[in-house]
């Protein structure tokens, strides 16, 4: 009961007329600066710091108004992944998978009301779970070490086989291929540069949303290039400008399944939204692909991911208000937003400024009804960016993801790198290898290596301290299982077909 | 038709909003936090940007740019080939960034910039957990002696760090022969290695005071020593190392460079600017908020002091094998 009034006196804070028009400047803004590929979160929240200073604003109105752009910005992300096979930020990488294909089936207004309710089913979840058990998650999660969280990670490369494409190997040639550009630049924890090439804009290895908007956007445009050259691309084709309201309600289980598994991600520090994404894609895969329907345009393939990174988005900020330990590059700005303003994210956060953290929560919960009304009616205004056609709406993109990139870093560098990464992407998708596995591999690749690398510090060099916690021993378990279960499955389907195929002989 | 002039009018917004963003005015004066948003480098640009406007020390506001990339090698690079003479331009840095040149890890030696001033400075401490059955630097430094690899140390650098190599000063000053041998593990901040302390997976932390100051209030930790020549004011009751009988300091400072090519007249204004900054209620009060001590050294001496700073921070690496 005392959590329900400290949240009403939050309301009471959020409510102001001041803190609604920032709620819903910060939703808007958000929403457009994650769809925009190349300007993510990061640049969101950084851009709104100073702009919070010149204002004067305090803590509590500047921490509403970032904290409705950082959930704004996830909300937005999936846009431009349905609409256009292009990922706004990291962790809406895995709704390309079904999202684009259900936009080139007609189906876009259902892809976007889909993502729109699942990032609010998630993003809502997740702000419960902050507001009744935050402080005690944040105690169980410091029990994750280096080797738990290496064994994670092993579980998530376990499954990264099954997640896309059509031949298997394919898709663990391109999750190698992320896995070697992972290990580009100055090795943390010894120091020692690591391909290089005594070039200091590679010290701190790839930028992944660099790689990201190479591979995805850049690629796109050169295969435009190419088919503009053959025949005038036509504009797809939309089936219904309003989405029907049966097939969102048809992926309820799967919005609730993501935000579970997205919610623990996000709680863990070391993990994160993309992994929270991943995992849900690949949890929700292995529950419901009775049909083989995903990767094809199935519905919870979008749900699970887009309720997973919001449900991860939330969750990552227990760790970093209760631990100040900052789980991903957007909470890590949130963070230092908040030591600008004299807030000190830590253990004693919620006992000395309930107000603040109270206030944050109420606007948490206001963004995403916010988000959810403000997002529904805009399908139909996004749904017809489908039939602007390629050859007018390419050129914009192009220059969108040029001006976004160079924002990051101001450095022509990474501008080479990523068209660089452009015609990576054009060959490795005229080879037919997804890219979804070489992003991922890429993102999760340098975690996994830094947290071997603590384990074995830890240890000495004692390969034992991988299997010497209970957690990481039920990882591993879980692992073995879903290894066996793939096998298993495959076997199966394998006679099934031959069976199949002699009966009708 | 309509629909689609609507759609290209909206993005082409969109687009133009995105560059004003990145746009720069080119006549005001310029901080480059060689980071991204967040941590000290930035909170050095934001905040001395911020009491310059506020003590009209420059025209109009400053602007601050963020520019990541191999801790301050990037933009150090790119004021040293294009903005050498750009006296308008200051970039923050701090032992951090000193610690790299000194390890030969940015791409032009440090005499390539003139450093300015440092207006402030984070106190290095080492920790252990509350439960830790180590109750004070000697106890520390005897398990040390004893086996130097007994225990497992942490910080937020990698080996070679300062925060690494704090510990190895006061390793080395209470007699460990082997300073090789200690265990390390780098974690990406000092919060990330202080709850990985309370989880258990590792027993000693060596970190800034600023960042871990929660824990400390709270009782999750323990402060064995504060590595300054002063207590530090929020905490006077935590030992310096050197009330311990070790004698070893560990600054963060953080402080601000501009190109190596501005004039005399621009070096001496901008350190005279920094000082009146420095002794305003506007700095004292930032600083000491954020966890800094405010430490004032300027101009000739402050050069001299990052020029003894580096030779330190080469001799020690050297020590320890991490540069050759």
């Amino acid at each position: 009961m005392e959590i329900l009034s400290l949240l009403g006196s939050g309301f009471l804070v959020a409510l102001s007329p001041l803190n609604i028009t920032l709620l819903l400047t910060g939703c808007f803004v958000g929403t457009l600066v994650g769809a925009l590929p190349g300007l993510g979160p990061v640049n969101g929240v950084a851009v709104l710091i100073p702009l919070t200073f010149a204002f004067g604003l305090d803590p509590t109105s500047s921490l509403i108004l970032l904290s409705a752009v950082y959930f704004g910005t996830m909300y937005g992300g999936r846009i431009s992944s349905i609409l256009l096979n292009i990922p706004g930020d990291e962790p809406a990488l895995m709704t390309t998978l079904d999202g684009y294909p259900m936009a080139v089936q007609g189906r876009a207004a259902d892809a976007l009301a889909i993502s729109g309710v699942a990032s609010f089913v998630g993003a809502t979840l997740a702000v419960i779970g902050l507001s009744l058990f935050a402080p005690l998650l944040a105690r169980a999660a410091i029990h994750f070490g280096p080797a738990d969280y290496f064994a994670l990670y092993i579980l998530a490369f376990a499954t990264i086989g099954g997640i896309a494409g059509v031949d298997p190997r394919k898709t663990l040639l391109s999750a190698a291929l992320g896995l070697m550009l992972a290990t580009v630049g100055i090795d943390p924890i010894s120091g020692v540069p690591r391909y290089t090439f005594e070039n200091y804009h590679l010290f701190d290895g790839i930028e992944p949303i660099v790689a990201l908007v190479g591979l995805f956007a850049i690629s796109e445009i050169l295969m435009l290039l190419e088919k503009e050259a053959k025949d005038r691309t036509k504009a797809i084709h939309v089936k219904s400008w309003l989405p029907q309201w049966g097939a969102i309600w048809k992926t309820r289980w799967a919005m609730l399944r993501g935000s579970g598994v997205g919610f623990v991600a996000g709680v863990l520090p070391g993990a994160g939204a993309s992994l929270g994404s991943f995992m849900a894609y690949v949890v929700e895969k292995q529950t419901s692909n009775k049909k083989n329907t995903f990767g094809k345009g199935d519905p919870r393939g979008v749900a699970a991911p887009e309720a997973g990174n919001n449900a991860a988005s939330g969750g990552a900020l227990i760790p970093m208000l209760s631990l100040g330990v900052p789980g991903s590059g957007t909470t890590a700005v949130l963070l230092a937003m908040l030591i600008s303003l004299n807030v000190q994210p830590g253990p004693l956060l919620f006992e000395r400024q309930p107000d603040l953290v109270w206030g944050l929560v109420a606007s948490l919960y206001m963004a995403n009804v916010a988000l959810l009304i403000l997002n529904l009616p805009m399908i139909g205004l996004f749904t017809k960016l489908m039939v602007t056609p390629t050859w007018a709406l390419m050129p914009i993109v192009a220059a969108v993801t040029f001006v976004g990139v160079y924002g990051l870093s101001n450095s022509v560098f990474d501008l080479e790198l990523m068209i660089g990464f452009g015609v990576l992407g054009y060959l490795l998708r005229k080879l037919d290898v997804s890219l979804v596995p070489l992003v991922l591999g890429l993102l999760l690749g340098g975690d996994m290596e830094r947290n071997l690398r603590r384990a074995m510090s830890i240890s000495g060099g004692d390969w034992g301290i991988l299997i010497a916690s209970p957690i990481s021993i039920v990882l591993y378990i879980l692992t073995a299982g879903f290894l066996g279960l793939s096998v298993w499955l495959a076997i199966r389907d394998n006679r099934q077909d031959k069976n199949a195929h002699l009966a009708d002989e | 038709m309509t629909l689609r002039t609507l759609t290209s009018v909206k993005l082409g917004a969109v687009l133009a909003a995105a560059m004003t963003v990145t746009a720069v005015p080119a006549s005001a004066t310029e901080c480059i936090a060689p980071s991204n948003p967040g941590g000290g480098w930035d909170f050095t640009c934001r905040t001395i940007g911020r009491i310059l406007g506020e003590l009209d020390l420059v025209d109009g506001n400053v602007q601050v740019t963020n520019m990541p990339g191999a801790v301050g090698a990037v933009a150090f690079a790119m004021v040293a080939a294009e903005r050498s003479d750009d006296a308008e331009l200051i970039v923050a840095t701090s032992t951090v960034g000193v610690t790299q040149m000194a390890q030969g890890r940015y791409p032009a030696p440090l005499e390539t910039m003139r450093y300015l001033a440092m207006l402030g400075a984070d106190v290095g401490v080492i920790a252990v957990d509350n439960d830790s059955p180590i109750q004070s630097l000697a106890e520390l430094n005897e398990a040390m002696v004893a086996d130097p690899t007994a225990l497992v140390t942490a910080g937020s650098s990698g080996a070679g760090g300062w925060d690494h190599i704090r510990l190895l000063m006061v390793a080395d000053a209470a007699g460990v022969e082997d300073l090789g041998s200690i265990r390390w593990v780098q974690f990406d901040g000092g919060t990330d290695a202080v709850t990985q302390m309370m989880g258990g997976q590792i027993d000693v932390v060596s970190t800034d005071m600023g960042e871990i100051a929660g824990f400390v209030e709270s009782g999750d930790i323990r402060i064995l020593a504060a590595l300054s020549d002063e207590p530090i004011p929020a905490f006077p009751d935590i030992p310096t190392a050197i009330s311990q009988g070790i004698d070893v300091t560990g600054y963060n400072w953080r402080g601000l460079y501009t190109g190596g090519d501005v004039t005399e007249e621009e070096y001496a204004s901008w350190v005279e600017r920094l000082e009146t900054l420095y002794n305003s209620e506007n700095w004292q009060t930032a600083a000491t908020e954020s966890g800094l001590v405010p430490i004032w050294r300027g101009g000739a001496e402050f050069e001299e002091f990052v020029r003894d700073e580096a030779q330190v921070m080469e001799d020690i690496s050297r020590e320890i094998g991490v540069i050759e």
